[in-house]
């Protein structure tokens, strides 16, 4: 199922704080969002998730204009991981995930058994199955967020947004999820902080800059050292995972200092 | 890299990632995917737990038409309902006990259970509307507004005109007044947000509260600031069969309601975003329990005065036995509220006979300790560490 940022606008109190942004999400492809603090990555996810209503352009499922389908029908086919995970009632762990059937669910049916399994299976998948019986208002924020991964693969999403879904993971959980959306052949769209994991992770990589899009492409094609720096403030050297290839950054920590030599690095074991 | 954990394979799969088998390099301590899952051991203890209630609330209830100043027996009291129900007949030095059965015990002790199942159902339906463990019904100002309307009949007499309905009436157009005016003011550019309704109604509450004194400050008969404070503290002195049929049917449509709407209730716990991206509009379900449970509590108060604490802790107490999910919370709640108000009426009328105590004073004194104890011995959480 493809995903389609269309010219999309979301103004709050006369400011923009995504303009008329366009991205496309091909069917099975994981698309990463980035860009500093505030650049409106989360402004932008939270219209496909549909907590946001744009002010102008459209989020377009298959084609579809997502606002002409019911809330209800839109969250068969997209789940999402939001940046929201406080709950004030302490559910256990399973009851969370079992909420994920909600779209699909019937009033106040209880889950068939296929939706049981469906639960443990994910459950399982993301390593919390030990903590089924624990209240959520216990879990540590890692376990906490991927309780809520597996909450929105058992919505048998066809399309997954994820906001920040590394934060608070440590780093073999976080590497963990990634493969993960790797392996999983859903359309995904992501906003990520970490912009080695998302050049490691991503088909390609969208960066966001005051709630413009500024760059897209390839992870090869978009990161590099002019545009890290216009766009982040920072300066980083570009390096090459040894064994995959993959375009890493090295950071410079002095903010003001000469880029490194590239050469110097570039055998080196930082990747 | 390290591999996906992954233990057993389910059959009935879709998707690859729900197939992709492998691994796990080190063996983990192994959790049995068949045992028993808490959904499964909670619903055999919804079963009991529902089953009790249901007994205790028939026993209870024949227990308060019984007990009183006078002590009517058990069998008599069976006696005196199947005649009243079926048109049997009694004897003619029975007509006393007939009267005080059927007359004056019978539609009050069915309305202290009305009563105690919707400020039960509507702490839960407001706890899970403003998101906020420490709500109750009254939270939201409508008791206050009630409370302004009913003043204003003891001090002045409004309503006059209406007899013995006075004060309900007056209890309820004030509670629909309040409604009205914390919806106006809470309502704003995103809609009714949780903690916008809590301190609009709390900051009004305190609005009508101080216009409520100024009536009893002004009254010029002494007497009525302790009807307004014995009214505020609740009773059901007025209990009578026609009070019955309204209070009752509002509550039961409000059980069903939100019964039906259990599942939506759990994911609004969850916080707005995550409710739009599991397909339930937040702010549309918060605005039609708004105005449910307004219109709710302000039949309730108008009954039975602003009794408080049950609202508040029976849907803690329900959750610590069943859990917090809501399609458990809300069948089990009203039998929890019945009971126990039913028996709390039952000692307002009998402590210090022929004085009646306020029924707020009791729910207080015996909810405390139990929910202390109930919250110490089982590490409740309460939303929070």
């Amino acid at each position: 199922m493809s995903l389609v940022l269309r010219d999309l606008t979301v103004e709050a109190a006369g400011r923009a704080l995504v303009d008329r942004l366009h991205i496309e999400v091909d069917a099975g492809r994981i698309v990463g969002l980035v860009g500093p603090n505030g650049s409106g990555k989360s402004t932008a996810l939270r219209c496909v998730y549909r907590a946001l209503k744009p002010t102008s352009g459209a989020v377009l499922l298959d084609g579809a204009d997502l606002t002409s389908l019911k809330l209800r029908d839109s969250a068969r086919s997209i789940a999402a991981l939001t940046q929201e995970s406080h709950t004030e009632l302490d559910f256990t762990v399973e009851e969370v995930v079992a909420l994920g059937r909600a779209p699909h669910a019937r009033g106040n049916q209880p889950l068939t058994a296929r939706e049981r399994a469906l639960c443990e299976q994910a459950m399982d998948r993301l390593d919390v199955t030990h903590l089924a019986e624990r209240s959520v208002l216990t879990l540590s924020g890692g376990e906490r967020q991927r309780v809520l991964v597996a909450r929105a693969l058992v919505q048998e999403p066809r399309v997954l947004v994820l906001d920040e879904p590394t934060n608070h993971l440590d780093i073999r959980h976080q590497v963990e999820l990634l493969s993960f959306l790797r392996g999983s052949g859903l359309t995904v769209l992501t906003a990520l902080h970490d912009l080695n994991l998302a050049a490691a992770a991503c088909d390609s990589i969208a960066v966001l800059s005051s709630g413009s899009l500024v760059a897209a492409g390839s992870p090869a094609e978009v990161l590099n050292p002019e545009l890290i720096r216009k766009v982040f403030g920072v300066d980083a050297t570009v390096v090459h995972h040894p064994r995959t290839g993959t375009p890493q950054l090295v950071y410079d920590l002095a903010p003001t200092g000469a880029p490194a030599p590239a050469d110097a690095l570039s055998e080196g074991p930082h990747s | 890299m390290p591999e996906w954990p992954y233990r057993c394979e389910l059959p009935r799969v879709r998707r690859d990632f729900m197939t992709e088998a492998t691994t796990r390099a080190a063996s983990p301590p192994e959790t049995d995917p068949h045992q028993p899952t808490a959904g499964k051991a909670g619903r055999g203890r919804l079963v009991i737990t529902l089953t009790v209630l249901s007994v205790t609330l028939v026993i209870s209830v024949l227990a308060g038409i019984a007990l009183g100043p006078t002590v009517v027996p058990p069998g008599d009291v069976i006696r005196f309902l199947t005649a009243a129900l079926t048109g049997g007949s009694i004897g003619a030095d029975e007509v006393s006990g007939y009267s005080i059965v059927w007359h004056v015990r019978t539609p009050r002790v069915l309305l202290a259970a009305v009563v105690g199942a919707g400020l039960a159902v509507v702490g839960v339906a407001v706890q899970a509307l403003v998101r906020n463990a420490l709500a109750d019904p009254f939270v939201l100002g409508i008791s206050s507004g009630a409370s302004v309307g009913a003043t204003a009949v003891v001090v002045f007499g409004v309503f006059a005109g209406l007899g013995v309905y006075a004060l309900s009436a007056a209890a309820f157009l004030g509670a629909l007044g309040a409604t009205v005016l914390v919806y106006l003011a809470a309502r704003g550019p995103l809609g009714l947000t949780p903690l916008r309704l809590v301190l609009t109604g709390v900051a009004l509450a305190y609005g009508f509260q101080a216009l409520m004194s100024v009536l009893v400050f002004l009254s010029p008969n002494g007497q009525a600031a302790r009807t307004v404070l014995f009214w505020l503290l609740g009773s059901l002195g007025s209990a009578s069969w026609e009070s019955l049929p309204l209070a009752a049917g509002a509550v039961l449509v409000t059980v069903v309601v939100l019964l039906r709407q259990s599942r939506s209730l759990d994911v609004l716990s969850l916080g707005d975003e995550t409710a739009a991206s599991l397909g339930v509009d937040a702010e549309a379900l918060r605005r039609g329990l708004f105005l449910l449970t307004a219109a709710v509590t302000g039949l309730i108060v108008a009954v039975s005065g602003a009794i408080g604490f049950v609202g508040l802790v029976l849907p803690h107490v329900v959750r610590i036995l069943v859990g917090s999910t809501h399609r458990r919370v809300l069948a089990v709640a009203p039998l929890a509220g019945a009971c126990f108000l039913v028996w709390v009426d039952l000692v307002a009328r009998t402590a210090f006979a022929p004085e009646e105590l306020p029924l707020g004073v009791i729910t207080a004194l015996i909810g405390v300790p139990v929910f202390i104890v109930l919250m110490r011995r089982r590490g409740y959480l309460f939303g929070g560490r």
